[in-house]
């Protein structure tokens, strides 16, 4: 499938976590948006809340092979030739919340009222047209970018990259995320959040207070 | 993940629900074509068995009696209405301008509105889709009707009019 993946004139989007000032203008933006009016469908993380005031802004990272689709079960989540991975379709979702439990980025959120998933679609509404995405747009640091990578690679230190390694599951994505050059591949071990339970290496259970 | 390479591992299912908008909308010549197959021989198969049923259909020759009216209570060009031969199968009986009584199942044989007496122009109408009927024998006289009325059939005892049976009219 050539297609996927190669849409928007080249232009990819790019998270810089270091650069964001944890101003929520792109929450803002976002919720500006027509087609789900007052709801953001990114948010603004803190990443250790009790030790630094350091901020990123969670867009979805449009994986190659989104695990949100792969565990639907009512086969509501599909990914364009754009490679863009939609919200669910409003018909068929069944608000489960496996996608939600499912994303390895805490990407997905449900809401109650709709009955609906909504998660960041990158604006194909608008991206599609040959504009940015909302938050992009307003993004007054530019920790959110949409833009060609060649320039991105040219005023940049960081290097982007779109792999990411969650314990033994590995995932590629279509968004990038601008990290330190020594790490080409951003490896987050789950198991630095865990804590081994008394049965073994099956037994792993999540220590909730390590979460942050 | 192509769907076009035929060496793909994955189960059918994932494939006919596939998370890739493409390849959920691409449909193979190979199951377009089982799917014509299918449906003509799903036709074809239906088709037989309405042939059949109605090659091996019998004639009902058994019909109950039922006395309906008094033929001195109906003044001509007034109908009675009853039910024949069960007690949902609306008929009409019509003492026609001439006087002579004849009776009809009052279902049109388009859509099964009920058709009504037109003293005036004596004949039997169907108010939906101006489907008209002979008084006399409950033959099609215009309109979208494929077939006539099924007449019942009266003797007059006496007074007594009686239904004595249902004659089912063929096609035109």
């Amino acid at each position: 499938m050539a297609a996927r993946g190669t849409a928007m004139n080249g232009f990819e989007f790019f998270v810089d976590p270091s650069r964001c000032i944890g101003c929520r203008a792109c929450m803002a933006a976002c919720a500006e948006c027509d087609t789900h009016r007052g709801v953001s469908m990114i948010h603004v993380d803190y990443i250790d809340r009790p030790n630094s005031i350091a901020t990123t802004p969670m867009v979805c990272m449009h994986c190659v092979e989104p695990t949100c689709a792969l565990v639907c079960p009512a086969d509501a989540i599909k990914q364009g030739e754009d490679g863009i991975v939609r919200s669910a379709l409003k018909p068929r979702c069944i608000a489960c919340s496996n996608c939600v439990l499912a994303c390895p980025f805490g990407i997905p959120t449900v809401h109650i009222g709709p009955e609906l998933m909504m998660k960041c679609d990158m604006c194909y509404d608008r991206t599609s047209a040959g504009l940015r995405p909302m938050c992009a747009t307003v993004c007054p640091s530019q920790a959110l970018t949409f833009g060609p990578p060649e320039v991105i690679a040219r005023q940049r230190l960081a290097v982007a990259t779109n792999e990411f390694r969650f314990g033994r599951e590995h995932v590629k994505t279509k968004v990038f995320m601008m990290a330190p050059a020594s790490e080409p591949v951003i490896a987050v071990n789950v198991e630095d959040y865990m804590e081994r339970g008394d049965d073994g290496p099956e037994g792993w259970i999540v220590d909730e207070t390590r979460l942050g | 993940m192509d769907p076009k390479d035929g060496s793909s591992t994955k189960p059918a299912w994932a494939e006919e629900f596939s998370v890739y908008a493409a390849e959920d909308a691409y449909v193979q010549r190979r199951q377009f074509t089982k799917f014509l197959v299918m449906t003509s021989a799903a036709m074809v198969a239906g088709n037989a068995w309405i042939w059949l049923k109605a090659v091996t259909a019998e004639e009902r020759t058994e019909w109950p009696e039922a006395v309906v009216a008094r033929a001195s209570e109906i003044a001509p060009g007034t109908v009675r209405f009853f039910s024949y031969p069960g007690p949902h199968d609306p008929c009409i009986l019509v003492r026609r301008t001439n006087g002579e009584f004849t009776a009809f199942s009052q279902k049109c044989t388009h859509l099964s509105c009920a058709v009504y007496y037109a003293a005036a122009r004596d004949r039997l109408e169907c108010p939906c889709h101006e489907g008209y009927f002979s008084a006399a024998n409950g033959r099609v006289l215009q309109g979208p009707p494929p077939r006539p009325l099924p007449q019942i059939r009266m003797e007059q005892r006496g007074d007594d009019l009686v239904a004595v049976g249902l004659v089912h009219g063929e096609g035109e």
